[in-house]
């Protein structure tokens, strides 16, 4: 117990404790599982295109068939290496999403309605980014 | 040079800004941006996609540990995301019409600033202080650990860090880092934070702000899979590895390394971006 209580705080809740650390662990398994595909797709990349001269001097933008999600799991399911690093990427970028989703879900657990709404505003922003990307 | 020539390269110098970025606490998107550009000269659009995504593989794989330890606030967290989330995509969005040659020059300011700051201690401060009356409404007071036992925080300027947590977004995005310096300024000075609660819930946050630029550079064209992936692998393992000999590391000299090299990098930035060269 703190001896020093300055006014207006709460005491940390012990379900928050819980939610964080399932937090933590969606965060490594999500890093974790983006790097796999992101090595296995890097490798194959590198023994298809390795020998190709380097050329990014110039912004060029990438491969419209590697711009969106629905179309990076398509390429990347005939086995395209390209859009196989693409998806692992993909992948990196849903986690902090997911962990949102997560978060929301665990204030809906606690009926708590001011941080439902604002992990609601958060997620929505993510997906909006990640699905419509535009800004 | 052939693409797997600049993929070893990229990949051993990011594991290297990983791993001084961990050790020193500064992050190691800070310097992946101008390896990219200055070193291997490559466009300054593909190495901000590069760099957003191993800031989002840093960030999301230390936030694991921190939370573990009881120090991120995730009410404060999730309440200034929608600052930081609504900054990226406004960054985002303004990176399509700001030239290039001010993206450096502001990178380099950025630089200077980070290397500035990375000098001075953390300035100490009381955290018994009357809570902002915005801060209960919100339940943002919370309590921490420490060797003598949980001790409770109060919270201050709830305003002034959602504001400053806006511009961190913008940065981030515009710039391709992780804006840490700002949201711990935000949280340790300006909403008075105890400063080891500040630094974890900026790693927290640090992610999710990434990743709301980072979807809209996908589907800009700004992600190169071929240099994405030797980056982000690159940083998350040299940040693995910091983060696992942190412990026992005297960091002060590796701090003034890292610095001078910040302070070389933005000086460059500076150059190149008032020449107009990059």
């Amino acid at each position: 117990m703190p001896e020093k209580q300055p006014p207006g705080a709460v005491l940390r809740d012990r379900r928050d404790e819980r939610v964080e650390l399932v937090i933590g662990r969606l965060l490594q398994w999500g890093v974790l599982a983006a790097a796999i595909v992101v090595v296995a797709g890097g490798l194959l990349l590198l023994a298809q295109y390795g020998h190709l001269p380097a050329n990014f001097q110039q912004f060029k933008g990438e491969d419209p068939a590697l711009r969106s999600v629905g179309r990076i799991i398509r390429a990347a399911l005939t086995g395209d290496s390209r859009a196989i690093v693409q998806l692992g990427l993909v992948l990196l970028i849903a986690t902090p999403a997911a962990r949102v989703a997560l978060t929301l879900g665990a204030f809906v657990i606690q009926r708590d309605r001011l941080y439902i709404l604002t992990t609601s505003i958060v997620l929505s922003l993510l997906l909006y980014g990640l699905i419509w990307g535009r800004a | 040079m052939t693409i797997s020539l600049l993929a070893l390269f990229l990949a051993l110098g990011s594991f290297g800004a990983g791993l001084l970025g961990a050790l020193t606490g500064l992050g190691g998107g800070l310097v992946v941006v101008p390896m990219m550009t200055l070193l291997f000269h490559i466009d300054l659009r593909y190495a901000i996609g590069a760099s957003l995504v191993s800031v989002i593989a840093t960030s999301s794989g230390a936030a694991a540990a921190y939370v573990r330890e009881g120090f991120t606030n995730v009410r404060v967290g999730i309440f200034l995301e929608v600052a930081t989330t609504v900054g990226a995509l406004t960054g985002a969005a303004l990176a399509g019409f700001i030239p290039t040659s001010m993206l450096a020059v502001l990178f380099g300011l950025v630089l200077l600033y980070t290397a500035y700051r990375s000098l001075r201690a953390p300035e100490e401060h009381s955290t018994d202080l009357p809570s902002d009356p915005l801060a209960v409404r919100l339940r943002l007071n919370s309590t921490y650990p420490t060797a003598a036992g949980v001790r409770a925080y109060s919270v201050q300027g709830v305003k002034g860090g959602f504001a400053l947590m806006f511009v961190a977004g913008v940065l981030s995005a515009l710039l391709g880092i992780g804006s840490g310096i700002v949201k711990v300024m935000a949280l340790d000075h300006t909403m008075k934070l105890p400063f080891k609660v500040s630094t974890t819930t900026s790693n927290f946050m640090i992610g999710v702000t990434a990743a709301a630029s980072a979807g809209v550079y996908l589907h800009r064209g700004y992600i190169e899979p071929a240099l994405a992936f030797p980056v982000m692998l690159g940083v998350l393992a040299g940040a693995l590895l910091g983060a696992r000999i942190l412990a026992g590391a005297k960091t002060l000299w590796l701090r003034r390394i890292f610095t001078t090299v910040v302070v070389v990098l933005a000086l460059e930035m500076l150059y190149k971006g008032l020449r107009g060269g990059l």
